[in-house]
């Protein structure tokens, strides 16, 4: 979720705009119109917010871009009632945040990266979809299918050694079509003091990832864990059952459509409404 | 979002032949009626209230006699959803979420996700260095008093009471300088990003010397009472053993993995917050058993005592540094006072905000409302927490709050290790095994 090169991201959204000229400007009814044709530059900056929101109304919830190389894709634009954009500073404009999947970064990667992505890429060929070296650490994103092959190659290769196994989580991104679930390991090396970080995207529909507890067994209740919260399935888990919920509950609740929940408060006279029904300031 | 992928409700029709409840008093009934049936393997529920599983802990064992056949622990009872409320709150709210994790060590948490935090914000190098002298003080601090419950409740288990009482009195001197910093006994929320809310007074040292002092003379008790205690060394001699590869295999760091002979420690083997720069030693023990585990813990109060003193004569070095970012917006609200109403506030912020500046006015009504704004991406950051490695994975996606926060409790991962501690002891040793892993529910579920 790196954003590496913001400029790339602001050309992909205007060429999205752009794309979109045709469709008609819809007027958002709970927005004030600002006053038409008073100066150019603010009527422009109106009209390419109608675009765009528009394209979002259009495509509610993604709009994955061709790229290649480094680009981060656009994954979702997301409004809000407040906020500026697009040099408009009347505020009529509401908030727009480009959210996008992290751009791959180009090799040489730098430190110990180059060598272990080579090794991998060497001896499970096709996995690595993207390399992403960022915030100081080497996030591999990698195909589902080949996860349990590449976890027998992290820790058991001498040249990567990563014997321990602290974390596997879930994060949920439900704008990102086909890639809403996110299943995150955290890797370390004890031999070489290194960390590494591989994830694997799979859609809500079909969220099949293979189990690597007979690799780590320490995954165990990690991956159940991700299931009870998550919804993925790991094939090939001994007992994939709900961990920390109790077994009949229905959903999965660290998903992003499952509600927080929570009942108002009263407190001194006002009530105060549940943290995800109360007025967001920011999207 | 409801798939019944598993079939949980499959098994429904499946009954246990014969189901005892045991109300107290009736042990002589449920004893004859089961002897009748001695073939049998007897499955019985140890908690979830149960005085010696540190919490809300479900053992299932399956027993065969006095032997333990096989051992499962159900966990989920103190599920509280923490890390789903801090994807409402902002950055700054989440040291308040997570510090009430692992409760027994709240600093640790507080520490992973700061460290996290700031990652993402890139201002780790701009933390100052009096931030993470008075962390490091505290997270010492908070290891003694979270080794000291793990003796202490291990031992009155065992009906060692005076061992408890005497780990807890030294405890609450502990928690006396945790008030004097930070307002706060427990759940502090006083390690947030950016660095420490409020500097630590030279009074405030006076307590911690007064501790360090009052230590020095009473932890030695605890080594006087247990380490040669024939009674002790035969409950825990020998039990609750388990070696360096099935501990690797199951993840398992901290006190448990140097018990094996291992001397794996994130503040040697991958510093944070500069405890490079800190003399101590790490201690291991090669006989892996409970006793071993016990003798860890015992010798580590000693080193993070060390590292306490060396905090604490760098703080007498540096009154009126910085203990905070330089930057309004990730440091608000610092330098916090308590007023007429209890509730602590500052009383120069108030002054500009309220008085003299109306932009002031505006930014904290931003800052307040909306939080700061924090790069999209996402940061890893663990710490050598009390009970092994405590990690924090924070995803943002460039809002004013996480995407996702997710703890990596040590106390989850190593209570994986019940089933191979357990199974083939006695049931009285399950009590020392699970003591041994020292498991605090409220970090194991979250």
């Amino acid at each position: 979720m790196s954003e590496k090169n913001p400029k790339d991201v602001e050309k992909k959204a205007a060429e999205v705009e752009q794309d979109s000229a045709d469709v008609s400007d819809p007027v958002n009814p709970f927005v004030p119109q600002p006053p038409k044709s008073t100066e150019a530059g603010r009527a422009m900056s109106t009209q390419k917010m109608g675009n765009v929101r528009a394209l979002a109304d259009e495509n509610p919830n993604a709009t994955v871009l061709e790229h290649d190389g480094p680009t981060p894709e656009l994954v979702e634009v997301r409004r809000g009632q407040f906020g500026t954009a697009d040099n408009d500073t009347s505020g009529f404009g509401g908030l727009r945040r480009p959210i996008t999947r992290p751009a791959g970064s180009v090799p040489p990667y730098g430190e110990w990266y180059d060598e272990a992505v080579e090794i991998i890429n060497e001896t499970v060929p096709g996995a690595i979809e993207r390399v992403v070296v960022d915030h100081g650490g080497l996030t591999l994103l990698v195909h589902a299918e080949k996860m349990l092959e590449l976890a027998w190659v992290l820790r058991d290769d001498a040249r990567l050694r990563f014997e321990v196994l602290p974390s596997v989580s879930g994060v949920h991104f439900p704008a990102d079509v086909d890639h809403e679930l996110v299943v995150v390991y955290h890797f370390l090396s004890m031999t070489h003091r290194r960390r590494v970080r591989v994830q694997t995207a799979v859609p809500e529909t079909n969220p099949h990832v293979p189990s690597i507890v007979r690799v780590y067994p320490a995954a165990d209740w990690h991956e159940r864990e991700t299931w009870d919260m998550f919804g993925v399935i790991f094939d090939g888990h001994p007992a994939l059952t709900r961990i920390l919920m109790p077994d009949d509950w229905p959903g999965h609740p660290q998903r992003k459509d499952y509600p927080l929940g929570g009942v108002p408060v009263e407190y001194k006279g006002a009530t105060i409404a549940p943290p995800d029904e109360r007025r967001s300031y920011s999207k | 979002m409801t798939d019944d992928y598993y079939g949980t409700m499959a098994n429904d029709d499946v009954e246990a032949d014969q189901v005892y409840t045991a109300t107290g008093q009736d042990w002589d009934e449920i004893v004859t009626s089961q002897a009748e049936r001695g073939d049998e393997l007897l499955v019985v529920n140890m908690g979830p209230q149960h005085p010696s599983t540190h919490g809300v802990l479900r053992l299932i064992l399956e027993m065969d006699g006095e032997t333990v056949q096989k051992a499962r622990a159900g966990i989920g009872y103190l599920h509280t959803g923490i890390e789903k409320n801090m994807e409402f709150r902002t950055f700054t709210q989440g040291a308040t979420f997570c510090t009430r994790m692992d409760y027994l060590t709240p600093f640790s948490q507080e520490t992973a996700y700061a460290m996290a935090v700031e990652e993402l914000l890139g201002i780790t190098d701009e933390i100052p260095e009096k931030a993470n002298v008075i962390r490091v003080m505290l997270l010492e601090f908070n290891r003694i008093a979270s080794h000291l419950i793990a003796i202490g409740t291990g031992a009155n288990e065992l009906g060692a009471t005076t061992v408890m009482t005497q780990a807890f009195r030294n405890r609450e001197m502990i928690l006396d300088v945790f008030e004097a910093i930070t307002g706060l006994r427990m759940n502090h929320g006083f390690i947030r990003p950016g660095g420490v809310p409020n500097d630590v007074t030279d009074e405030e040292l006076d307590v911690v010397d007064e501790t360090i002092r009052f230590l020095h003379w009473r932890l030695p008790e605890i080594a006087e009472l247990c380490n040669e205690n024939p009674i002790f060394k035969g409950r825990h001699v020998g039990v609750g053993y388990l070696d360096e590869a099935t501990c690797l295999a199951l993840g398992i760091t901290g006190p448990m993995l140097r018990s094996t002979g291992n001397t794996w420690d994130l503040r040697k083997d991958m510093p944070y917050l500069g405890y490079e720069t800190y003399d101590f030693d790490v201690i291991t023990r090669d006989e892996g058993d409970a006793y071993a585990k016990f003798r860890v813990r015992q010798d580590e109060l000693y080193q993070s005592l060390r590292i306490v003193e060396q905090c604490r004569d760098r703080l007498r070095k540096m009154q009126g540094a910085r203990h905070i970012v330089d930057d309004p917006k990730i440091a608000w609200p610092a330098q916090m006072a308590v007023g007429g109403d209890g509730i602590g506030n500052s009383n120069e912020h108030i002054k500009h905000i309220m008085g003299e500046s109306m932009e002031g006015l505006i930014h904290h009504f931003k800052i307040v409302t909306e939080g700061f704004h924090v790069p999209a991406g996402q940061a890893y950051a663990a710490v050598e927490s009390p009970k092994g490695e405590l990690g924090a994975h924070v995803v943002s996606d460039g809002g004013t709050r996480p995407w996702r926060a997710h703890f990596r409790d040590p106390s989850f991962n190593n209570l994986q290790a019940v089933s191979a501690l357990a199974e083939g002891a006695m049931m009285s040793d399950v009590i020392v095994a699970v003591a041994s892993v020292d498991p605090v529910m409220g970090g194991v579920d979250r």
